[in-house]
């Protein structure tokens, strides 16, 4: 049993303008495949692990031997991040969070505004390649933060509720040196209903 | 006095069609010149202002309340040492003593093509595959983001820089192609026999 590469949720075009077709299909068909052959590779000799979900082995990556554990990591978390990158994006979406999300972030950082100045800070401020994200605390809380690589929050014992991809191959064919531009613009894609459903997820 | 972003040693459109022209106007034009301007903004009004970026580097490495110094200042000598690893026509076996050498410390020109391959290539993230002269001994290593042999007590010969910014126009996700044909058609061996003595 391995992992499987999911269903991109749309068209390689249905980010246009913000991000075009080719990132989309590089980024989902290479990059992310990438990551789910070689985590499948890695996993392919430790039958311990077979039956546990990608959230389980990478929550404890002590579980892992040693001699897999960097493989794992990195593809593991390349496999997982991105599975949550492409689910919190979408066509038509945008607008403000929603629904106790809404309330969540009010409390948290004193509003959306706040929030996206401070996803922008910390996806300008990752240095290399690596990730920002909005999590969720055991307690409840949010708290934004970035990693770096393919590092995930699930590692930190935090869930994340979306997470914005600050490799330069997630924008470097449309904008180059610009992160600041495609952070922004990233906005203008994400899906709060599924960020909402993710938050209110266990 | 601060530092200045280095002119190119060749045209913009001179590797083509192993590198654009395209790339090096953003990798040197925008990159490098970035950090040279954030290096500039870090130490103009401090005592660093008119130290050689060498000793800036040393200065900053390893301490973790000067990391954005470290990184830009380490990042403008990593990028002014590439530029000068590449020529137009470059690339294919070395000669002469550097030969020697490589065949003694690698087994031969293709053994020393497959570990600095695997040493770019398997480098996870951002960062620069390497051959450098540690103890009298070349070694091929690689490192992460912005960090360099200076600052790890090794004498750097030749590098490829492997954050995506610097392929990913011509190249995208296929980064072994990249360093397939920086080491096919673009290394200026000259340079690294220069940095060999």
């Amino acid at each position: 049993m391995s992992f499987e590469l999911p269903h991109l949720p749309y068209s390689f075009d249905a980010l246009e303008p913000w991000i075009d077709a080719k990132t989309v299909e590089i980024h989902y068909t290479k990059h992310h495949m990438t990551y789910l052959t070689n985590l499948n590779n890695a996993l392919s000799n430790l039958p311990a692990l077979a039956g546990r979900s990608i959230e389980e082995i990478l929550s404890h990556l002590e579980i892992v031997p040693e001699a897999a554990r960097t493989a794992v990591r990195n593809n593991g978390g390349g496999y997982y991040n991105h599975i949550v990158y492409w689910n919190v994006m979408g066509a038509n979406q945008g607008s403000e969070p929603l629904g106790k999300l809404a309330k969540a972030i009010e409390t948290s950082f004193g509003g959306f505004a706040v929030l996206k100045e401070q996803i922008e800070k910390a996806g300008l401020g990752r240095f290399g390649s690596g990730w920002a994200w909005l999590s969720k605390k055991t307690d409840g809380s949010l708290l934004v933060h970035s990693t770096p690589n393919q590092d995930t929050p699930l590692a930190e014992g935090l869930k994340p509720v979306i997470g914005v991809d600050v490799w330069e191959h997630a924008y470097y064919l449309k904008y180059q040196n610009r992160r600041a531009d495609y952070l922004t613009n990233w906005w203008n894609l994400v899906n709060w209903e599924e960020a909402e459903r993710r938050y209110l997820e266990a | 006095m601060a530092f200045e972003l280095p002119a190119l040693p060749f045209a913009e459109d001179a590797l083509e069609p192993y590198y654009s022209a395209r790339t090096l106007s953003f990798h040197h034009g925008k990159h490098h010149k970035a950090y040279v301007d954030n290096l500039n903004k870090l130490i103009t009004g401090t005592d660093l202002e008119s130290k050689p970026l060498e000793e800036i580097i040393l200065l900053a490495a390893g301490d973790a309340a000067k990391a954005g110094m470290f990184n830009n200042a380490a990042q403008v000598w990593n990028h002014t040492f590439f530029w000068h690893c590449m020529k137009p026509g470059g690339g294919g076996k070395p000669s002469g003593e550097l030969a020697a050498r490589i065949d003694a410390a690698f087994g031969g020109y293709d053994k020393f093509v497959e570990q600095f391959k695997a040493a770019a290539v398997g480098r996870f993230g951002s960062g620069w595959g390497w051959l450098v002269l540690e103890g009298g001994e070349l070694k091929i290593v690689s490192t992460p983001n912005a960090e360099t042999p200076l600052a790890k007590g090794q004498k750097a010969l030749l590098t490829v820089d492997v954050w995506e910014h610097a392929y990913y126009l011509d190249y995208q996700n296929r980064r072994p192609d990249f360093v397939q044909a920086f080491l096919d058609h673009l290394v200026n061996w000259d340079f690294v026999a220069e940095n060999l003595k």
